[in-house]
């Protein structure tokens, strides 16, 4: 019997069970894919936000402010990459002047600090790459940047080390109410737990509804997004959105903590929650609307798209709390943007209420710290020389676009909850994130999966079920 | 810190030529560094015939090619590291390196000759939407999975775009047991050599679908299969003409590009037109003492190409570091009309003794057209081609007498003329 059981390792889930690992709990998570970060926390826009955009009296506005203060603490205790870069939201009409006024006026009272507007000379002296339409802007220089699914890897790695077990390709089929808690079956096993944690993102509605007789229902709404080349890495230094207005939200053009340049999302509500395609018209239409923030867009070093879904529900606000027709199961659904950012506070959140339910004693020896892998791109040649010295295999560059030696993809496959795929070593190392995509390291990181994990290399596969890259031997079928 | 008079990155083709042509020059002093295990760079995965008819005068494949240079660099007592990777070049030719076993190094040298090569265009560099499941390979990643490693990426095959690399996978894939459905083209024309397209789709009975392109992806975790259709004349798909084709498998064959990222290190200026440094005569680039050769200078479709380029590369460093390049006026070589670029840039008439070759592409199929070569206004060739293609480079004479006669010409051009 477990005391609680996480349904879902999106960011949400992440947080909330390195907050439960403080404490002296039997912690288990079940995620249906084969890795950490798989669902939405893998594509999204991945911005701090400063906390603007919510309307004051949702949870999303209560949260987002005090969350966006937690990252400088966080991201130096589990050593993931996360830059206050800072925002600016681009008015293009005197017009809309009373709006981007509203919209500060709105950050203000959701306790945002430092905002202030910008007439066009100071925008572009900030940004000079800016479209020459920009009339003001409002910047927010709390806004931030962060790698998403290396931050919800480092909370897991912490979690797991401080005592969370966890069980993956494990698919939540049914949950049934038990006497002292629920049984959470699942394709490969039953998992008894007293309180279970709903984190499944755009499933999180179908958890609600084992249980509960308020049903939830979630639209996925999809967003697409471009990537560019590093060499364009810089062509913006801050998150640039776009003053909604009655054309639409806009998209926004930001760079990454990795150092390339983003653009996108647009959002269409679509039906099937797996769906995870990038179409023509999306990606035309960011690139169309990007374009209107920026003096060119730089469509020739586009390396990428994806598509991200969001977990839109009608009360349009997180669901954070203990179910009222199901004691001990507590939701954490319906968290869309800005949930990233707000994904420790949420945490925090609903480890309170696990606290005051079952009275834990806080562990003695938990640590908060956990050490991400040494980025050889990142070294001086100082410490490269050191590392190599100690261990060779950081001496052998495995991805040239990124400069990812083999030390750090063993060192991605054997830390704990380690990558078993070539997705799972991409989101730990970024070897094939860059501008050729795995054309040149593909071959070599499926090589060292195979024969580090003692598996044939014709069952490697990009991101688990049937994505195998090897179909067999040469002449096999001749 | 090493000291080296020569020190050459990229040990293909292209480098271990002009290393040679160097040490043929007298330059003792020479490291070649090389990131594979092996030297011969991409030869070693061509396994096919086709390479060496005009510098061997017989046919051979890569790894053959490669084997005599290799030879060649063992005869010759050139030094070279394997498994030892580049990561920066200064532009006073400070050069930083990584292996396992001597960690990160440093070397000063004299001289340096770029012949990085060049890598594959992913899917993202068409931005084609859909999927983002397995199944999707640059035809090169194929090419190393099934001709190195002994592995098949797919049994039932589209391949986009018809270059070189394509056309010879259409054919390998097909030889090893695939079901290679189509290969498709964008353009109204082949990228690849005729003789690639004959032997390769022609023989196997593989349909070459110009006009069209992939216009979706379809799969979960493994590609399912692709939406293709015509285009229409400016390259955009028809809608409503699209066409499912069922397979595993989408290659991509959609272009190279020449691996310039230690070269811009090094201020090295590029030439929008190649992806390559713009060089002399002798290949060197804006950098004094910095040469580049092969597929890193432009994409060559044949490799006995690229060891022509490269002899000159070495024998211009060699006179580089004897001192014996004069300094002089340099004139441009510009490609107009229907010639899209030309390789070199620059000529300075005084390091010139005897003939010189001007590389160069045409934009589109000319039949029946005149290639010229202009200084100033003055047409001094003038060849008919019964057919020029965009996939085949060509090259036209530029002659001592020439330039003697033009001393004070300040412009070269290539233009393809109806007459
Ligand atoms: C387009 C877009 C842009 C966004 N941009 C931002 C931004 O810039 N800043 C920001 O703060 N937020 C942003 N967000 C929101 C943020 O990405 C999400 O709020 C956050 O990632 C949600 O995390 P999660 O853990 O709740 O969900 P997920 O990451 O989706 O995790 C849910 C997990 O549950 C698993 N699961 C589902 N069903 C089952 C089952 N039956 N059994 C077992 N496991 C199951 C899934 O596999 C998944 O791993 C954006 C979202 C989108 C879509
Ligand atoms: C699939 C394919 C089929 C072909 N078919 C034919 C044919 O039939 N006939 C024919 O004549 N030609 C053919 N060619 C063309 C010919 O093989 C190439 O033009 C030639 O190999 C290019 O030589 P190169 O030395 O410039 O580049 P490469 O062979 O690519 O060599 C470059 C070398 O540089 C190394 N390198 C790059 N960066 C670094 C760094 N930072 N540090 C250390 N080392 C580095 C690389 O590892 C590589 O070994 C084909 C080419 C390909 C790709």
């Amino acid at each position: 019997m477990y005391d609680v059981a996480i349904i879902g390792a999106g960011i949400t889930g992440m947080s909330i069970a390195r907050e439960l690992s403080k404490y002296d709990l039997k912690v288990c998570v079940l995620e249906k894919e084969v890795d950490i970060a798989m669902g939405t926390t893998k594509a999204n826009s991945a911005i701090v936000h400063a906390g603007f955009d919510a309307k004051p009296g949702t949870l999303k506005a209560k949260l987002n402010a005090k969350a966006n203060s937690m990252f400088d603490q966080l991201s130096k205790d589990l050593d993931f990459h996360f830059r206050r870069n800072g925002s600016l939201v681009l008015c293009f009409d005197e017009k809309d002047m009373d709006h981007l006024r509203d919209l500060m006026e709105q950050g203000i009272q959701n306790g945002v600090p430092d905002l202030v507007i910008l007439d066009k000379a100071a925008v572009l002296a900030m940004e000079p790459n800016l479209s020459e339409d920009v009339v003001a802007a409002l910047y927010a220089p709390t806004g931030g940047i962060v790698c998403p699914y290396e931050m919800a890897i480092g909370m897991a790695e912490n979690a797991y080390e401080n005592g969370v077990e966890f069980f993956f390709e494990n698919t939540v089929l049914d949950i049934q109410k038990l006497n002292n808690g629920y049984a959470l079956i699942t394709d490969k096993n039953t998992f008894k737990s007293k309180l279970v944690v709903n984190a499944a993102g755009v499933y999180s509605d179908k958890m609600n509804n084992f249980v509960s007789s308020s049903k939830l229902s979630i639209i996925p709404r999809r967003g697409e997004y471009c990537v560019f080349d590093k060499e364009v890495g810089s062509y913006v230094d801050k998150t640039i959105f776009q003053l909604p207005t009655k054309l639409g939200k806009g998209v926004l053009v930001t760079p990454t903590v990795d150092g390339n340049l983003l653009i996108g999302p647009n959002a269409v509500d679509i039906d099937d929650k797996d769906d995870l395609t990038t179409t023509r018209i999306g990606l035309d239409e960011i690139l169309r609307k990007a374009s209107l923030s920026i003096k060119k867009m730089p469509s020739h070093a586009i390396i990428a798209s994806f598509t991200g879904l969001r977990a839109r529900t009608e009360a349009d606000d997180f669901i954070i709390g203990e179910v009222p027709d199901a004691k001990g199961f507590i939701n954490a659904a319906g968290i869309e943007s800005p949930g990233l950012t707000c994904a420790p506070f949420i945490g925090a959140m609903v480890k309170e209420f696990i606290v005051e339910m079952l009275h834990p004693l806080e562990k003695s020896n938990f640590n908060p710290l956990r050490k991400g892998i040494h980025h050889f791109l990142e070294m001086t040649n100082e410490e490269r020389k050191a590392l190599i010295k100690q261990d060779p295999a950081y001496g052998k560059i495995v991805c040239r676009c990124e400069t990812v030696s083999e030390g750090e993809i063993l060192s991605a496959i054997h830390r704990p909850l380690g990558a078993t795929t070539l997705d799972g070593i991409k989101r730990r190392t970024r070897a094939g994130s860059g501008r050729c995509q795995a054309g040149f390291c593909m071959t070599r990181v499926l090589d060292i999966l195979s024969r580090e994990l003692e598996i044939k290399r014709t069952e490697v596969t990009k991101f688990g079920g049937e994505s195998k890259l090897l179909v067999g031997k040469n002449k096999q079928d001749v | 810190m090493q000291e080296y008079d020569l020190v050459v990155i990229g040990g293909g083709p292209a480098g271990l030529a002009a290393a040679v042509a160097a040490k043929e020059q007298g330059i003792e002093n020479i490291l070649i560094l090389e990131r594979e295990a092996k030297l011969g760079g991409i030869l070693n995965q061509c396994i096919h015939n086709g390479f060496g008819l005009h510098v061997f005068k017989e046919e051979l494949t890569g790894p053959e090619y490669a084997y005599r240079f290799i030879n060649m660099i063992e005869d010759k007592f050139i030094r070279y590291k394997t498994e030892t990777m580049v990561i920066d070049l200064s532009k006073d030719k400070l050069i930083t390196a990584v292996n396992k076993t001597d960690g990160i190094f440093t070397i000063q040298a004299k001289a340096v000759i770029l012949a990085m090569g060049c890598r594959e265009r992913p899917r993202g560099a068409l931005n084609i939407p859909g999927a983002r499941c397995s199944g999707i390979f640059t035809a090169g990643t194929a090419q190393k999975f099934v001709n190195i490693e002994g592995m098949m990426p797919g049994k039932s095959i589209v391949i986009l775009g018809s270059g070189d690399i394509g056309l010879i996978m259409a054919r390998r894939m097909t030889l090893e047991g695939a079901h290679v459905k189509a290969v498709v083209e964008l353009m109204p024309y082949s990228a690849g050599l005729t003789r690639n397209i004959v032997q390769c789709l022609d023989d196997y009975d593989i349909p070459l679908k110009l006009n069209h392109t992939v216009t979706n992806i379809v799969g979960k975790d493994r590609l399912e299969g692709v939406y293709i259709a015509p285009v229409d004349e400016n390259r955009n798909p028809i809608p409503n003409e699209e066409e499912y084709i069922p397979c595993d498998t989408l290659l991509l064959s959609v272009g190279l590009l020449p691996e310039n990222e230690l070269s811009k290190k090094a201020t090295v200026k590029l030439s929008p037109l190649t992806g390559g440094a713009e060089v002399d005569e002798g290949r060197e680039t804006n950098v004094d003492g910095i040469f580049a050769c092969g597929n890193v200078l432009h994409v060559h479709d044949l490799v006995d190409h690229v060891t022509e380029e490269s002899y000159i590369a070495g024998n211009a460093a060699a006179r580089y570091l004897k001192g014996l390049q004069k300094q002089s006026k340099k004139i441009e070589v510009k490609a107009k009309d229907g010639a899209r670029y030309v390789v070199p840039k620059f000529i300075s008439p005084e390091n010139i003794e005897t003939d010189l070759e001007l590389s160069f592409r045409v934009r589109d199929i000319y039949k029946d057209h005149y290639v010229s070569v202009y200084f100033d206004e003055t047409r001094v060739a003038h060849q008919k081609k019964k057919i020029l293609t965009p996939g085949e480079m060509q090259t036209v004479k530029v002659t001592a007498e020439m330039l003697n006669a033009h001393t004070h010409c300040n412009e070269i051009s290539i233009q393809v003329e109806k007459e």
